[in-house]
């Protein structure tokens, strides 16, 4: 054997993926450091799904933009994740709350906490006023900020604000090593009944996934999209896209690079 | 006047369908809480099941919970009911099927003979009047053997899914906790990676990578790329090494189609993949995932209970002579699974019907990060489950799955089980890992010191993806 010092044999694999490979064995066990990093990561998630969004300072950090404060019909957390029906619907209140703000605009922007506080707390804010900035050319409602709220609950709040397009900001289901992910979907027409498979979705945009701009890109592309072929969904698909695009070369709006 | 009664003192309860009964019999699940049809206090669930106990096991082939006529797996059910298997249980109610099982003189060879006579409704009813303990004292009588390079479900082994997924299908990553499980002595079930992607190139890519690794160490198990079986099929048309189909499953017709599939295309893939005559010592090809309140989720389930429904996927099942079937129990979610009380509750019930109904039954011990669960939860339901009997089991790198984001059991944890037990691998595979020096005098699987020359070749399985 030579007299070489010994470097970790897993560090070339280890680079290749985030799964927890090359761990030690104490007896068959986890050593002590591994099971409380694991512990830690489980912790952090759980808090993630139970933790609550602290809305008032996320309105702050909106401003001077409009926020509407709603609720579904989740009333408790655990209401929440035992029926995911009632996070898709209203409660009564914020049904009024919506119908005093209807206009006809062009896009609804909804933030709701889903199943990551830590994921709106992180990047909804920023995600947000960066989609404001790449669409000023279009007509905006105020943003409804919804508590226990699931994804298809935009389409109540895109129905009853009078919007073309809704766009949810929403909490992903928070991975050991990822408890702050953010989705967002994209939904043309939104009414109550709509399919899922009448929407689309970026997901993963958290610090070691999507970047904000990439992501804004994505919802830049997808509204650009909708707005041409009024729909959302299976048939929005990257092919599709790159054909608007190319058929409108030179109109009005800039096509950002498509990327779904 | 309801069909179905039962007096208890003043009080009558009452319940007007078939499917009534057995959703209020079944142990309380936030599933069925969330289908409306969940009994509406303890009371009357302990009612349904006096009911229930009474009922003649016939009753289940004279009256289909979903009708003969608008679903394809109750016709699958009744019509390869097999009527000579049945008739030395025909004359019991599901209370006198409970006693019978349990009985020291229904053996191994008696639950084999009458395992077809069995519909999955009947499976289901008598799980309702079951506690844990009969579960597991009834399943782990039953065995159920299927081989394709090693043969699985033999006593005194327990078999493990190794399960390299990645969140890219970035094969290196892949192959990366593909070796890290090996050194465990993981994968006699399968080495299986569930998709980021279902593109027919990326799957082809990843069979490649997997078989070649298999082929480099003459490994004796199987690899599977779990997309679609539409996926799957496309990847046997261009000649890519598939040693298994696999499909997620339900018990409807309607559920099936939300997984986009049904009983024919399971037949094409079925053949499909035996054609292909690629196993050396058996020849069940097939590989099945399913799991309680699918068809709800996809709105199939026509007022019937979860765990009812999940029995019948275990009907569509058995009819292709799976190599491997586990239920992901704690995957899909709190609307479904509330707690850790319903996620082990909900893993005994799935194993044992599954191996009454005779399959080869493994289950993912797992759960999500919102569910009131945690590793000490599937630390209780591995252990029930190996008692039980449970043909394999499914481990990931430190028990995180990067790519489903949910969490499952360790590699560690199979090691532990298999010495806490006195459980061994699979035996052709438990002689790969003796020629690969893996194995100590003990029949324990060793960890390798990292300046070993076997690590150093092992690790290099890596090199050039």
């Amino acid at each position: 054997m030579s007299d070489a010092p010994l470097v970790d044999p897993w560090l070339a694999l280890k680079a290749s993926t985030r799964a927890r490979i090359g761990l030690n064995r104490c007896g068959d066990s986890l050593p002590t450091t591994d099971q409380l990093q694991f512990q830690l990561a489980h912790a952090k998630a759980r808090d993630a799904v139970h933790g609550a969004v602290d809305f008032d300072s996320l309105a702050a950090s909106l401003a001077p933009r409009t926020t509407l404060r709603v609720h579904s019909a989740a009333r408790t957390r655990a209401e929440y994740l035992g029926r995911p029906d009632l996070g898709r619907r209203l409660s009564a209140e914020s049904h009024e709350t919506l119908l005093a703000h209807a206009g006809a605009y062009d896009i609804a922007f909804v933030i709701a906490d889903g199943l990551s506080s830590a994921a709106i707390e992180s990047h909804a804010a920023s995600v947000l006023n960066a989609c404001f900035e790449r669409l000023q050319h279009l007509t905006c409602s105020p943003v409804a900020l919804v508590e226990q709220g699931r994804v298809a609950i935009g389409d109540e709040i895109g129905h009853l604000l009078g919007a073309e397009l809704v766009v949810v900001l929403i909490g992903e289901r928070p991975g050991l090593s990822t408890p702050d992910s953010l989705g967002i979907y994209v939904t043309w027409n939104p009414a109550p009944g709509r399919r899922d498979s009448e929407r689309n979705c970026i997901s993963n945009v958290h610090a070691n996934g999507l970047t904000y701009q990439d992501a804004t890109n994505k919802v830049a592309s997808l509204t650009f999209g909708a707005r041409e072929l009024k729909l959302t969904g299976v048939q929005l698909t990257e092919g599709t896209l790159e054909k608007v695009a190319v058929e409108n070369e030179g109109g009005l709006f800039e096509h950002p690079s498509i990327n779904l | 006047m309801a069909r179905y009664s039962v007096s208890l003192g003043f009080e009558t309860y009452r319940f007007e369908t078939l499917s009534q009964l057995m959703a209020c019999a079944t142990p309380k699940r936030s599933g069925d809480e969330l289908a409306g049809i969940a009994a509406g206090n303890d009371t009357q669930r302990v009612a349904a099941r006096m009911a229930l106990a009474e009922l003649p096991l016939h009753t289940f082939l004279d009256d289909p919970l979903v009708p003969y006529e608008i679903d394809e797996v109750t016709r699958l059910i009744i019509d390869s009911h097999d009527k000579g298997a049945f008739a030395p249980i025909a004359s019991l109610t599901v209370g006198e099927l409970r006693e019978w099982l349990l009985s020291h003189q229904c053996t191994t060879e008696v639950l084999a003979s009458v395992s077809t006579g069995l519909t999955p409704e009947m499976v289901a009813a008598v799980s309702k009047l079951m506690r844990n303990q009969d579960l597991i004292a009834v399943a782990a009588k039953i065995q159920v053997t299927t081989a394709f390079r090693n043969s699985l479900g033999l006593p005194g082994r327990l078999a493990s899914r190794l399960q390299p997924n990645h969140p890219t299908d970035d094969l290196l990553g892949i192959a990366a906790s593909t070796i890290d499980g090996l050194l465990y002595g993981i994968g006699d079930a399968v080495i299986g990676v569930n998709p980021a992607s279902d593109s027919v190139t990326t799957c082809v890519d990843i069979l490649n990578m997997l078989d070649s690794v298999r082929q480099r160490f003459e490994i004796p198990t199987q690899t599977c790329v779990l997309a679609h079986l539409t996926t799957t099929l496309s990847a046997i048309e261009r000649g890519a090494p598939v040693d298994l189909a696999f499909q997620s499953i339900a018990g409807t017709e309607a559920a099936n189609k939300g997984f986009g599939v049904s009983l024919s295309l399971l037949e094409e893939a079925h053949q499909a993949t035996q054609s292909l005559k690629r196993g050396t010592v058996g020849k069940n090809v097939m590989y099945f995932e399913t799991g309680q309140g699918s068809a709800l989720s996809s709105d199939a389930h026509y007022g019937v209970d979860q765990q009812t429904l999940e029995a019948r996927a275990y009907g569509v099942a058995r009819a292709f002579r799976p190599l491997l079937v586990n239920t992901v129990v704690g995957f899909i979610g709190p609307e479904y699974l509330y707690d850790s009380k319903q996620i082990i509750r909900a893993g005994l019930e799935d194993h044992f019907c599954g191996k009454l109904l005779g399959l080869p039954m493994g289950v993912d011990v797992c759960y999500t990060n919102h569910a009131e669960a945690d590793q000490d939860d599937m630390d209780s339901l591995m252990v029930l489950l190996c008692v039980a009997g449970a043909n394999f089991l499914i481990a990931v790198p430190g028990a995180d799955d990067v790519m489903l984001n949910y969490q499952s059991l360790s590699n560690h944890d199979i090691l532990g089980l298999r010495r806490t037990l006195g459980l061994r691998p699979t035996p052709e595979f438990e002689l790969w890992l003796d020629r690969m020096g893996l194995l100590g005098v003990d029949g324990s699987v060793q960890a390798l010191p990292p300046q070993d020359t076997r690590m150093g070749q092992i690790l290099a399985l890596g090199d050039g993806l």
